[in-house]
This record gives C-alpha cells, sequence and structure tokens, in this order.
C-alpha cells in the first residue's frame, strides 16, 4: 500500500535520513521506534510531502507520490497527525475538526464523519464550541486524533502520540489507536514510547542515527536482544 | 452643540472612508503576515480605473465596482503570486515588506507617466449633494461610504467564520504546516487573500473616487491613516480596523477644529506612538504567534 524505497531526506545541507526503506500493506499496524533524534519525525514529514526527499522514491497505492504537496498527499488518503498536536489554537474544536475534512474525498461526508468521530470522543462533544487552546493537554491530542480521522485516510500516520501526556492519557491514546485500526484504516506510529507502541502494532522497524537498522514483527521485536537493551531497558 | 455635532458626524463619516482602506490592509497583514506598502497605490490604481470607466462609458462611478474591485483582486493576487511567493522562502521576512515598497513606488511613476501629475475628477453622479440628518450636514456619498464599510465587514466577518475557505484562510494563518496537513494549498490561499484584500479596497476606491480628486499621490495619504487605524485596532483584526478607523476619523475631525487643522496628523501619529509604546496588540489585536516562519 504504502512503499519507501532507497530514501535520503534532510533540512538545508543537513542529511536526516539515510537509504530508507519500509512498507505498509493495507490493515496494518506498523510502527517505526527509535531515540529521540534518530528522524522518525523527518521520515513521516518526507511521507506525507512536507520534507522533500533527495533520491528514492514513494508510492502509495501503487503511484508516485514522492514530489507531491503536503495538500496533494492528504488528497490521496494520507493523513499526518503531527507530534505537539498542531490544533489551530484560535479555532473552536468544531471548526477544527471541520478542517480535518477540507480534504475532497472527505468534505460530502464532514457530517457523518464528525458524528462517528465523536462516538469515538465522547468528551469533545461538550468541548465543540471552545477555543482549542482552552483544552488540557489531553483533550487536545483527542482534537488532534480525531481531526485526524475526518480525513477519512487510507492510512493515518500518529507522530509521537504520547508525548507529554499523564501515563493514563497515554494509555486511552492507544486505545483510540487500536480503535482506529479496527475500523480497518492503516495505521503508522512513530513512538519513543517503545513497549506501549510494539504491544499495539503487527510489524515494527527500529531506525537509529537515520538508518533503518531492524525490522520484525512487533512480538519478535519485543524479545529482541537490541531492542530490549537499548529501548526497554531489560 | 450644533458644531460639536457635526464634527463628531464629519469625523464618523471620514472614519468609515479610513475603514474601508483599512479592512484589506489588516486582512493581507492577519493571514499572509505581508504589510502592504503598495495598499494605498492599489487605492490610486482603483480610484483611476473608477475614474476612466465612469467618464468613458458615461456610467455612475459605483457601478464601475462590479469591475474595479476584479481588476484589483487580479492585481492583488498577481502581486502575491509573482512577487511575494518567491519571496516568502527568503531568510529574511523583511525583504517581502521592501517589496511591497518598490511596488508601491513603481506603481505611483507608471500612473505619473500615464497620467501625469494633474488630477482627475471623477463625475460626481449627485452622491456630492448633502442631506440633513436632523441638525447635521453629511454628503450622500460618505454616507454610502459608511454603510458600505460596515456591509463588508460584516460580509468579510461571515465568509471567514462560516465557509470552508474562510475557515481554511483562518487556520492558514494559525498554523500554516498543520494548514498543509489538512490538505489546504497554503500558496493557493495567500494569492486568494491578497486577492480578496486588494479587492476590498477596489470597492473603496470606487467609492471614494466621486468625493475626492484623484491623483498619482492619493494613495500615500489615504494609506498612512489607514495603518494608524490597523495598528489602533490590532494588527489583523477586521472589527479592530473598522472601529479603529472611526476612532481615528474622529481625532481627525475634532483635533483639526479644536487644535488646528494643519495639526490634525501630529495629533492621529501622536496616538499611533502612544499605542505602539502601550498597547501594541491594540484594542482587538491577539497574541501574534510565529506560526508563519515554520516550514
Amino acid at each position: 500500500m504504502l512503499e519507501v524505497k532507497n530514501v535520503d531526506a534532510g533540512y538545508g545541507s543537513t542529511v536526516i535520513l539515510q537509504d530508507i526503506s519500509l512498507h505498509v500493506e493495507p490493515g496494518e499496524v506498523v510502527t517505526i521506534v527509535g531515540a529521540n533524534g534518530a528522524g522518525k519525525t523527518t521520515l513521516l514529514r518526507t511521507i506525507s510531502g512536507l520534507v522533500k526527499p533527495r533520491t528514492g522514491a514513494i508510492t502509495f497505492e501503487g503511484k508516485d507520490i514522492t514530489k507531491l504537496e503536503a495538500h496533494d498527499t492528504v488528497d490521496r488518503g494520507i493523513t499526518l497527525i503531527p507530534e505537539g498536536r498542531q490544533l489551530f489554537p484560535d479555532m473552536t474544536v468544531r471548526d477544527n475538526l471541520l478542517m480535518g475534512a477540507y480534504c475532497r474525498h472527505a468534505r460530502d461526508y464532514q457530517d457523518d464523519t464528525l458524528h462517528e468521530v465523536l462516538e469515538l470522543f465522547p468528551r469533545l462533544r461538550e468541548r465543540l464550541d471552545q477555543h482549542a487552546s482552552s483544552l488540557s493537554g489531553g483533550e487536545q491530542q483527542m482534537v488532534a486524533i480525531a481531526r485526524g480521522m475526518m480525513a477519512r485516510p487510507k492510512i493515518l500516520m500518529f507522530d509521537e502520540p504520547s508525548l507529554g501526556l499523564a501515563p493514563i492519557i497515554v494509555s486511552q491514546v492507544f486505545e483510540v489507536i487500536a480503535q482506529v485500526a479496527a475500523t480497518g484504516t492503516t495505521v503508522l506510529i512513530v513512538e519513543q514510547n517503545v513497549f506501549h507502541t510494539l504491544k499495539a502494532a503487527d510489524r515494527g522497524y527500529v531506525l537509529e542515527n537515520g538508518r533503518m537498522v531492524l525490522t520484525d514483527d512487533a512480538d519478535a521485536l519485543l524479545q529482541n536482544d537490541h531492542v530490549r537493551q537499548a529501548y526497554l531497558g531489560i | 452643540m450644533d458644531t460639536f455635532l457635526q464634527i463628531v458626524a464629519n469625523g464618523l463619516m471620514l472614519g468609515g472612508l479610513f475603514a474601508i482602506v483599512a479592512v484589506g490592509l489588516t486582512l493581507i497583514f492577519g493571514i499572509v503576515k505581508v504589510i502592504n506598502f503598495a495598499h494605498g497605490e492599489f487605492l490610486m490604481v482603483g480610484m483611476y480605473l473608477t475614474f476612466l470607466l465612469s467618464t468613458g462609458l458615461d456610467v455612475h462611478p459605483y457601478l464601475t465596482a462590479a469591475a474595479v474591485a476584479p481588476a484589483l483582486f487580479v492585481l492583488g493576487a498577481l502581486t502575491q503570486r509573482l512577487l511575494i511567493q518567491p519571496l516568502m522562502s527568503a531568510r529574511d521576512e523583511h525583504v517581502q515588506i521592501f517589496a511591497t515598497v518598490g511596488l508601491s513606488t513603481a506603481l505611483m511613476n507608471l500612473a505619473l507617466l500615464v497620467f501625469g501629475a494633474d488630477i482627475a475628477n471623477t463625475p460626481a453622479h449627485g452622491v456630492r449633494s448633502q442631506v440633513m440628518l436632523g441638525e447635521v450636514r453629511i454628503l450622500t456619498g460618505q454616507l454610502w461610504v459608511f454603510g458600505a464599510a460596515i456591509l463588508l465587514v460584516i460580509a468579510l466577518q461571515l465568509f471567514m467564520k462560516k465557509t470552508r475557505t474562510g475557515r481554511a484562510i483562518r487556520a492558514t494563518a494559525q498554523n500554516r504546516a498543520a494548514a498543509r496537513l489538512m490538505g489546504i494549498n497554503d500558496k493557493f490561499i495567500y494569492v486568494l487573500t491578497f486577492g480578496l484584500g486588494a479587492a476590498c479596497v477596489g470597492l473603496g476606491s470606487s467609492l471614494i473616487a466621486p468625493l475626492y480628486p484623484t491623483s498619482p499621490t492619493i494613495g500615500t495619504y489615504f494609506v498612512l491613516i489607514a495603518f494608524v487605524c490597523v495598528v489602533l485596532g490590532g494588527l489583523g483584526s477586521i472589527p479592530g480596523a473598522f472601529f479603529g478607523a472611526l476612532v481615528i476619523g474622529l481625532v481627525d475631525a475634532l483635533s483639526g477644529f479644536y487644535i488646528g487643522s494643519d495639526l490634525r496628523e501630529a495629533v492621529v501619529f501622536t496616538i499611533f506612538l502612544l499605542i505602539l509604546i502601550l498597547k501594541p496588540s491594540g484594542l482587538f489585536g491577539t497574541r501574534m504567534t510565529q506560526s508563519h516562519v515554520s516550514p
């Protein structure tokens, strides 16, 4: 479904990603784990078109999307829930969610999707008319996820969804991700919270210093010595 | 008392006029984050177009707005697409501002070349006739400008809050990177917004032309005052620009009468300096975010 082939990418003269390859199949939950600064965020930004690869190719559903702008990849069905939530602070929760349904294929269903999404996040129903900036961190993360779902994506990418959240909220976020996956949406998660993520995923990749060093089924990675030592502290 | 009421009325009418120029300026600043120093020259271009169309076709100058506003939309959109956008990746954002200063000078000199330094009088078609509102005399044209300014502010607010495109414009201003992730083409939004801001002043120019003689430098006077209104109202706030304009109109009229007409601008710009020192966010200002600098 999504295939990244030998991609190099970076900002300015700084190279972040080197020779990255990965693939995600329909319905899978795939995770990319790695330390802070390994290039995880850059990888998601490259897939979504915010960063242009220098070499290599990215294909989605068999079509080349390497050179597409970010707003075009959304129209193809690729949605990124960015790190740090990135809500529209002076817009209401409702308007934030409606912006999620801006892309062409989601527009006509926006009312239905809003209804479905609010079923999943009943707390947000009470907050619809509040400014996004007035919400707590956990609620803002829920808005960010709900806004991503409003695009009715084929693949939903999460960048550090648990960052800066209290442990109990982190568990809620992973429950929601499991629910998203259960609806048949393909999920790609990038996380520092390695244990939680590998528990939730089917397969995983380990990214270190901008290179893929390891890939396997999530269960196997949880048992892998290198992963256990470097990321789980066991 | 009658004199005072008359001066207040004059001030409010002047405020309406400033408002219709200031609204487009604050729209462009609030969304594209570029201070358009060529805004006054957009007004000047619009006034010459109004003059040419209304004399050439012998129609009421207000009717020409149907052509002048779209023409200014195109001028604004092209300015963003051909001048500002290529400079958006420049390291120093001030480059864009200097570019609009250059455009301002270029348009002014182009007008001098085409029309000469003489003034052009757009036919009034009755809008310079007076009406009495109680004890107060007002030009019908001033009332139209005032009404149009109110309608423009309301229409823009509704557009920004209630339509999908309006929401996309606000979203782009608040967080450009996130807006792109929603599928919003940010470059298109900037072109559209610059065009809209210019179209607002285009509408204004067709209303102002029958009241003021048109000259290549007419824009300079209006745009300096419009800047003060925009800053007073809070940079980027559309209702703010409107109420700021009313305040400045009143200050202009009252100080012109009670202090001396030579000192009107001194008073207005003293207020401008005081706002900058005491309350730089203005009456309706919100905190400024730096979202526009993210990639």
